[in-house]
C-alpha cells in the first residue's frame, strides 16, 4: 500500500514539500520573509544569493532546524499524509532527519564522524534503524562507497585521512544510504578545488536523477545552480526576488539584481 | 603449594594502627592542638570550611588534624559529617552591604566612598622566608583607629545606579533555593545551583580555569570591582515566632568582578558581572569563583562557548574535589577480574595478529 | 562538641525514603537510570558509596548480608564495607551466597544461581553505557529517551572492523526488557548471561554519578551483538586449580618470578563450597580451615 503511494508521489502532481508565507525575524531584524513555493518529488530547487541574502536561514527553516516566526512548512510523509513540521515531536523530527531526509553540510566534518571509519559512517543510519548483521552492513556501505567513487579499500579508514573531495562524497553516501526522498544541501561544493567541484557536481547530478531525489541546494555559485537544479529562487535582503526554471532565469534574468549576479560570473 | 590469601581484616586493623602512629609523629614533639590550628593556620581552616560547606572552625581544625594536613581529606571528613546533620531550612539571605568590613579594595576606582582598606593581606609582603618565625614571634600590636562612620556602598551598586552594570540577577522570592546536596544536578543548571557548585569547588581547579580565561580561553576582560572581607549576621526565619532570629555572625569574603560589556538591538550596552563568595578569608577562591561564574554565563549572554571555562557541564561535573579524588584514587582498589578479561582478549588478538603475519608472505608470493 | 549518633544502617530515614523512591522508579522502568541525591558517605566516592546507599536503604534487621569484591569476601574493600554495616546496622553477615538475603558486589556476579527473595546490589562507577562515546549528559539523556542507540552499534562495528571481534571484555552493554541499553557495571562479560531472567532482584547504585537503576526478577537482558558476530563469553580455558570447576570465572595468580601461573576460581565461596564437598583441583590439599570473618 505504501509502495503504491510512493510510486504515485513520484508520478503524480502531489508536492513533497509546501511552504507558505515563511519568515524568520530576530527582534526587528528580518532574516527572511514571505517565502512560498512547492517542491515536487524528483525536483531540484536551487536557492541562490550572496551572503546575507537569507538563504542559509531559509534552509534551516525548511529542514526544521529553526522555528519560523511566520508561515509554515509542510512535508508529505511516507504514508502520504501532509504534516506541518512545527507539529512534529522531537522524536519524529529526528527520525525524519535520519531516514527520509538528507542534509549535506558545506563542511563535511560537520556531517561526518571524523574519528570513525568510513564504513561505520555510512552504516550508522542503517544500524540506527535496526540493521543487525555486520557483513550486510559492511557490504551495503561498501557498495555506496563505490557509488560515490571512493576506493572501497578505504572503507576502514577514518575520514580524517580523506581529502576534502572524498570527505564530501562520503558525506553524500552517509546521507543516501537510507534512500531519502528529500536532500538539503548547503553550499555542497564550497571550499573545494574547481576541478574537484566539477567531478562532484557531476556525481551529484547523476545520483539525484538515478534515485529520483528531490533536493534543495543553497549556493552562491550560479554554475552549481545551473548544473544541478530544475528551478531556481534568487534571494536578496531576505526575500525571494525572482523565481523560475533555471535556464530561463539564468539566460534571461528579469530583475536588475539577478542580471547583476549573472553578469558577474567570471568566464571559465 | 598455593594457599589462597586470607587475613584481610587483620591487615586493615594493623594499617589503621600504623596510620594513627604516623599521624602522631615523633612523640617527643608536642601534639598540635585544635586551637593552634584554628588560630595560626586559619586560612587552611577557612578553606576546609568553604569546600566542606560547613561553618565550624573547631570541626574544620579537627578535620585538618585528623587528615594530617591533607586538605582534601579534611574537606571529605567535614562533608561526611555534614551529611549526618539535621537540616532546619535556609537562612535569610545575608546582607554583605551591612558587613563589618575589615578589608575592602576596588581596582576599578582610585578612591571610593568608605575608602580603600587594605586589612590583613599578603599582597604587598616580600616573599622572603622569615628566619624569626621558627623561634616564635611575638609581633607588635596592630595600629588602630576609630571605625569609619562613612557608609561603604558596594562599587557595583555605584555603577548600577547609573545603569552602567547589569542589575544583580533577581531570584524568584517564592521559589525554594536549589540545593545540589538534596537533588541531583542536571544541565543546564540554574544560577543558584551553579554558584553553590562553585562555592564548594576545589580552589585549584577554579584557579586554573579563571587563569585560563584571562589568558584567552573565554576572555571577558575582568576588573575586580570590589573585594570585601568581614563579619555578617546570619538570620533564620523561625516560623513559630514569625520573625527572623539572629543565629550569630560569620566571616565572609565577597568578590564582585566587573566584566566585558554587552548590549543588543533592544538593550543598551552595560558591564556584566561575576560573583564569588566564601567562608573566612578566601580571596583567591572568591576571585577565581567570580571569573568562572562569568565564563559560565556565556550561553546566557549569547557568547560562543569555545573554552573549557565556559563549558557548564565540564566545569560543574569536575569541580568537586571529594568526588574527584574518590574516583581517581579508586584505581587503587583491586581490578584484577576486569584486568583478567582484558588480558584474555589481548592474548587472543595478539595470537590472531601473529597468525595473520605468518600467512601473509605466502599470499604475496602467490600473486607474483 | 556533640558526639554524633547514627541511625540504623547510617542513613537517616528521610534519606532512605528518598532512595527507596528512586529504587521503586528504577524497578518500574527496567534499565533506566534514575537520578537521586547521593549523600556524602564516610567512604570515598568511587569506593562503593552508591552500592552502600542502596543496601542501607533496603536493609532490615533480619537481613543477612554478604559483601564481595572481585568475587571474594576477603578483599580489603569488601571487608571494610561489611564492617561498616556490622557496626551501623548490627545485621548478621555471611560469606555463603546461598544464605544471604542481600549481596553487595563489586565487579562479579556469584557463580551459584540466585533464588527468589535475594537482592543483588551492584557497585557502579560509570552508569552511562554511552559515556565514552558521548561525554555530554544532555546528549546521552536524549539518546535514551528516544531509543537512539545507533552510536553504540557504531562502536561494535568499529571493533570488528579493527580487531575482528567486539573488543569489550567487561562492562559489556546489554538491552534490558527490550528497551533501555544499560551498563551492567564492570563485571566480566562472562557474567552477562546470569542477569537474564534472574530470580533475584538486581539493583545498581552509582554514588558519585548519582544514578540508580534496576532489573526486576525474570526480566530479559540481552547482550548487544551482531547476528554474524554473536556475543560469546570469555573464560580462561582450564579447570580451577583448587576445586576443579570447569564453569567458573578464574583469577590468574602469578606464583613465582619465572612466569609460572595458576588459575583459581574468583568466587571464593563457590570454590570453598566445592572443596568442602570433596571436589579437588590439581593444586589443592585439604580444605581450608580458616574462613573469612563474618
Amino acid at each position: 500500500m505504501v509502495e503504491n503511494q510512493e510510486k504515485q508521489d513520484r508520478d503524480s502532481d502531489q508536492p513533497l514539500l509546501t511552504v507558505e508565507g515563511l519568515g524568520k525575524s530576530y527582534g526587528h531584524l528580518k532574516a527572511c520573509r514571505d517565502v512560498s513555493f512547492a517542491l515536487y518529488p524528483g525536483e531540484v530547487l536551487a536557492i541562490v544569493g550572496e551572503s546575507g541574502s537569507g538563504k542559509s536561514t531559509l534552509l534551516q527553516l525548511l529542514s526544521a532546524q529553526l522555528a519560523p516566526s511566520a508561515g509554515r512548512v509542510s512535508y508529505r510523509m511516507r504514508d502520504g499524509v501532509m504534516r506541518d513540521l512545527a507539529d512534529l515531536g522531537e522524536a519524529e523530527r529526528r527520525f525524519l532527519f535520519r531516514t527520509d531526509w538528507g542534509y549535506v553540510h558545506q563542511d563535511p566534518a560537520m556531517g561526518l564522524r571524523m574519528a570513525v571509519s568510513a564504513g561505520a559512517n555510512v552504516g550508522e543510519r542503517l544500524m540506527a534503524v535496526g540493521w543487525n548483521h555486520y557483513s550486510r552492513i559492511r557490504d551495503t556501505a561498501s557498495s555506496w562507497l563505490e557509488r560515490v567513487e571512493i576506493d572501497t579499500g578505504r572503507i576502514d579508514d577514518a575520514p580524517r585521512t580523506y581529502s576534502g573531495g572524498m570527505r564530501q562524497r562520503l558525506q553524500i553516501a552517509r546521507n543516501l544510504v537510507t534512500e531519502p526522498r528529500l536532500v538539503f544541501m548547503d553550499e555542497p561544493t564550497g571550499g573545494l578545488d574547481v576541478s574537484v567541484q566539477a567531478r562532484l557536481l557531476d556525481l551529484m547530478r547523476n545520483l539525484v536523477s538515478e534515485l529520483g531525489l528531490a533536493a534543495i541546494v543553497v549556493t552562491h555559485d550560479l554554475a552549481v545552480a545551473r548544473l544541478l537544479s530544475h528551478r531556481v529562487m534568487v534571494m536578496k535582503g531576505g526575500r525571494v526576488i525572482e523565481t523560475g526554471l533555471t535556464d530561463q532565469v539564468l539566460d534571461d534574468p528579469r530583475e536588475p539584481y539577478t542580471q547583476l549576479l549573472v553578469s558577474s560570473i567570471l568566464p571559465a | 603449594m598455593y594457599v589462597a590469601v586470607k587475613g584481610g581484616e587483620r591487615a586493615i586493623e594493623n594499617a589503621h594502627r600504623l596510620l594513627a602512629h604516623e599521624r602522631r609523629g615523633d612523640r617527643d614533639v608536642a601534639e598540635v592542638s585544635l586551637a593552634q590550628i584554628s588560630e595560626q593556620l586559619s586560612l587552611g581552616v577557612d578553606r576546609v570550611m568553604t569546600e566542606g560547606s560547613l561553618y565550624d572552625r573547631e570541626l574544620a581544625a579537627l578535620a585538618i588534624k585528623q587528615a594530617r594536613g591533607d586538605m582534601i581529606e579534611a574537606i571529605f571528613l567535614v562533608r561526611a559529617f555534614r551529611a549526618t546533620l539535621p537540616r532546619f531550612g535556609a537562612t535569610e539571605p545575608v546582607d554583605t552591604g551591612k558587613m563589618e568590613v575589615r578589608r575592602r579594595i576596588s581596582s576599578t576606582f582610585k578612591d571610593i566612598p568608605g575608602g580603600q582598606i587594605l586589612g590583613p593581606t599578603f599582597d604587598y609582603t616580600h616573599r622572603l622566608l622569615d628566619p624569626q618565625l621558627p623561634e616564635g614571634l611575638d609581633p607588635e600590636m596592630p595600629a588602630t583607629s576609630d571605625a569609619p562612620s562613612t557608609a561603604m556602598p558596594r562599587v557595583t551598586d555605584i555603577l548600577g545606579r547609573d545603569g552602567l552594570i547589569e542589575p544583580a540577577p533577581r531570584a524568584d522570592a517564592d521559589m525554594p533555593v536549589g540545593d545540589l546536596t538534596r537533588e541531583p544536578l542536571s544541565f543546564p543548571a540554574d544560577r543558584d545551583l551553579r554558584l553553590q557548585n562553585l562555592a564548594r569547588a576545589d580552589e585549584g581547579f577554579l584557579l586554573a580555569l579563571g587563569y585560563s580565561s584571562q589568558r584567552g580561553y573565554g576572555r571577558n576582560h575582568p576588573f575586580a570591582g570590589e573585594i570585601r572581607l568581614g563579619e555578617v549576621e546570619v538570620e533564620f526565619l523561625a516560623e513559630d515566632v514569625g520573625f527572623a532570629v539572629p543565629l550569630g555572625s560569620i566571616t565572609l569574603t565577597e568578590c564582585q568582578m566587573v566584566n566585558q560589556f554587552k548590549g543588543s538591538a533592544t538593550e543598551a550596552p552595560c558591564f556584566t558581572r561575576g560573583y564569588g563568595l566564601a567562608f573566612g578569608h578566601s580571596e583567591r577562591k572568591t576571585m577565581s569563583m567570580a571569573l568562572v561564574d562569568r565564563t559560565l554565563r556565556a550561553r546566557e549572554l549569547g557568547e560562543e562557548v569555545l573554552a573549557p571555562a565556559q563549558d557548564e557541564e565540564f566545569v560543574m561535573s569536575h569541580s568537586d574535589n571529594v568526588q574527584a579524588t574518590g574516583f581517581v584514587e579508586h584505581l587503587k582498589l583491586p581490578h584484577y577480574v576486569d584486568f583478567q578479561s582484558e588480558l584474555g582478549l589481548l592474548r587472543k588478538l595478539r595470537k590472531e595478529f601473529g597468525d595473520n603475519a605468518q600467512s601473509e608472505p605466502r599470499m604475496q608470493e602467490a600473486a607474483e | 562538641m556533640n558526639a554524633p549518633t547514627y541511625n540504623f544502617a547510617y542513613l537517616d530515614e528521610q534519606t532512605k525514603r528518598m532512595i527507596r523512591r528512586a529504587i521503586l522508579k528504577a524497578i518500574a522502568i527496567p534499565g533506566y537510570q534514575v537520578p537521586f541525591a547521593s549523600r556524602e558517605m564516610p567512604m570515598p566516592y568511587g569506593w562503593g558509596t552508591g552500592g552502600v546507599q542502596v543496601t542501607a536503604a533496603i536493609l532490615g534487621r533480619d537481613d543477612v548480608l554478604k559483601v564481595i569484591d572481585q568475587g571474594s569476601d576477603d578483599t580489603t574493600n569488601a571487608i571494610s564495607i561489611r564492617k561498616f554495616f556490622a557496626k551501623t546496622a548490627g545485621v548478621a553477615t555471611t560469606t555463603r551466597t546461598a544464605d544471604a538475603t542481600v549481596i553487595q558486589t563489586r565487579h562479579r556476579i556469584p557463580e551459584s544461581t540466585l533464588h527468589a527473595g535475594q537482592v543483588l546490589v551492584y557497585q557502579v562507577p560509570i552508569p552511562e553505557p554511552l559515556r565514552f562515546l558521548e561525554p555530554r549528559e544532555t546528549e546521552t539523556r536524549r539518546m535514551h529517551a528516544l531509543g537512539e542507540y545507533g552510536l553504540m552499534h557504531v562502536k561494535l562495528y568499529e571493533d570488528i572492523a579493527r580487531f575482528g571481534h567486539i573488543a569489550t571484555s567487561y562492562a559489556y552493554p546489554v538491552k534490558v526488557n527490550a528497551r533501555y541499553v544499560m551498563d551492567p557495571s564492570p563485571t566480566p562479560k562472562f557474567d552477562n548471561p546470569k542477569m537474564d531472567n534472574c530470580a533475584a532482584l538486581q539493583l545498581f547504585g552509582a554514588g558519585r554519578e548519582k544514578r540508580i537503576y534496576a532489573i526486576p526478577p525474570h526480566t530479559s537482558v540481552v547482550s548487544l551483538d551482531f547476528e554474524d558476530h554473536p556475543f560469546t563469553r570469555y573464560r580462561f580455558d582450564a579447570p580451577c586449580a583448587l576445586c576443579g570447576a570447569g564453569d567458573s570465572y578464574l583469577d590468574e595468580i602469578v606464583t613465582d618470578d619465572k612466569g609460572s601461573r595458576m588459575f583459581v576460581c574468583s568466587d571464593t565461596d563457590y570454590c570453598e563450597t566445592r572443596q568442602s564437598e570433596g571436589h579437588r583441583g590439581s593444586e589443592s590439599a585439604a580444605p581450608h580451615k580458616e574462613r573469612a570473618h563474618g
